[in-house]
């Protein structure tokens, strides 16, 4: 039992691999697969660097095993790169300098298309106050979070069609 | 760091989690949702030589309002509960609490059940069911019991559960018109564990409050309520109530007690606040 077989599907394509019960999501994204853009920080839950999406909504990478994952639908910043769904979001980071080493963007960018997609469906537009409150699980050490508030704020407004 | 070898078994129902939990004893950990466990695990805190995953267990994770009670399942994960309007209409003060409770990626993983049985000294939920004079349920092999909140927190990270026993649920009583909640708590930053955190239920009674339940958490090995405190707070005298906490906070690592005493008396001018305003 220390070596199971999953089957779920990352970033739309299916994957079958053996992994061992201790690994978790974030290390076998990253070690199997090959898809080192959900970065490890601290591992233990604190930092938000490995910030993925798992049947549509963000986990913590490295407080869920691989194993259950089992059947699962993933989607890591590879996949909503390559979808466009983030292109707004990528943009407006680099355009305000919401990212110096960039080592905590990729969580940060998911978490915070997470807020904004549930915000889309709730027909309203977070407050910074909210933008903070939702990224607080995601620790930046560069840019001391400002720009990155800017940067998700120029989004939420232009996706509800507002101009700034 | 990575966790240490184990091995990996799923449970479908309650009846086999309880099993596997009697067959492989003090070897076995339940892993539910995992926001604490596999943390301890990555830092090799805990070493099991079993996991056995209660994530597939089918009909432990409702919300269901049960005569004058709400019932919780063991295995609702937070974000459940923080987006469910029969908890914002019932259960005001876990509403309340819900969006202090980790990060959003954390409330989406992290059950209910999970943190009350884990226990931890400066967790907002444990608190909540001590102020709602709430009711645990627990399965094992011997069969079902139920414990009060009041009896139910022991020690640092120790409760009533016995060892291969099985949180399943938890009732609290239902929220009516002169239900009054109140929360507040001072973190680092959003999210995280609570320097020194209130949670508060009353009933109205005229223009005062009456079965008024101040559970303190981050003050000790376990929620505490300051009792004195109450009986003020139900005499209507907001400044004797913080004059009377009579609460003996150690020192940690985010403030010393003497800080943590100050802040508890700060928590409760504002908690008091909410309580006195209408729902």
């Amino acid at each position: 039992m220390n070596e199971i077989d999953i089957a779920l599907t990352v970033n739309g394509e299916r994957v079958t691999e053996r992994v061992e019960a201790r690994k978790t999501l974030v290390d076998f994204l990253r070690d199997d697969l090959g898809l080192t853009g959900s970065h490890i920080g601290c591992e233990h839950g604190v930092c938000g660097a490995c910030t993925v999406r798992v049947n549509g909504e963000i986990v913590r990478g490295c407080l869920m095993l691989a194993v259950q994952c089992d059947g699962a639908t993933i989607e890591t910043i590879e996949g909503l790169s390559d979808s466009g769904e983030i292109a707004d979001l990528q943009a407006a980071f680099e355009q305000r300098n919401a990212l110096q080493c960039g080592y905590c963007t990729p969580g940060m960018i998911a978490a915070a298309q997470d807020l904004l997609k549930r915000a889309k469906e709730n027909k309203s537009v977070p407050s910074r106050d909210a933008i903070r409150e939702h990224l607080s699980g995601n620790y930046c050490r560069c840019t001391g979070y400002h720009a990155i508030v800017d940067a998700v704020e120029s989004v939420a407004q232009a996706r509800a069609g507002n101009k700034k | 760091m990575k966790p240490a070898p184990f091995a990996y078994t799923k449970a479908r129902t309650l009846k086999e989690a309880v099993a596997l939990l009697a067959k492989h004893k003090d070897d076995a950990r339940l892993l539910a949702g995992g926001q604490s466990l596999i943390a301890t695990l990555n830092m090799r805190l805990s070493a099991p030589e079993l996991l056995i995953d209660i994530n597939g267990v089918k009909g432990l994770d409702g919300i269901a309002k049960k005569g004058k009670f709400v019932e919780i399942g063991a295995l609702a994960r937070h974000a459940q509960v923080e987006r469910s309007e029969l908890i914002a209409k019932h259960a005001p003060l876990i509403a309340l609490a819900m969006p202090h409770i980790g990060h959003p990626a954390i409330r989406n993983r992290g059950t209910f059940g999970g943190s009350i049985a884990f226990a931890d000294p400066a967790a907002e939920l444990p608190a909540c069911l001590l102020a709602l004079g709430a009711e645990i349920d627990i399965a094992g092999a011997k069969g079902k019991r139920k414990v009060k909140a009041d009896a139910f927190f022991k020690g640092l990270f120790e409760t009533a559960l016995r060892p291969q026993e099985i949180l399943t649920a938890v009732r609290i009583p239902a929220a009516d018109k002169n239900t009054r909640a109140g929360f507040s708590e001072l973190a680092r930053r959003h999210g995280d564990y609570a320097i020194v955190g209130l949670a508060a239920s009353a009933r109205a009674d005229g223009k005062g409050l009456a079965d008024v339940r101040l559970a303190y958490f981050g003050v000790g090995a376990t929620p505490v309520r300051a009792t004195k405190a109450e009986t003020a707070l139900a005499a209507g005298n907001v400044d004797a109530a913080v004059a009377a906490l009579d609460l003996d906070p150690p020192d940690d690592v985010q403030a010393t007690g003497a800080v943590k005493k100050h802040l508890a008396g700060v928590l409760l001018r504002r908690v008091a606040k909410q309580l006195m305003e209408a729902r």
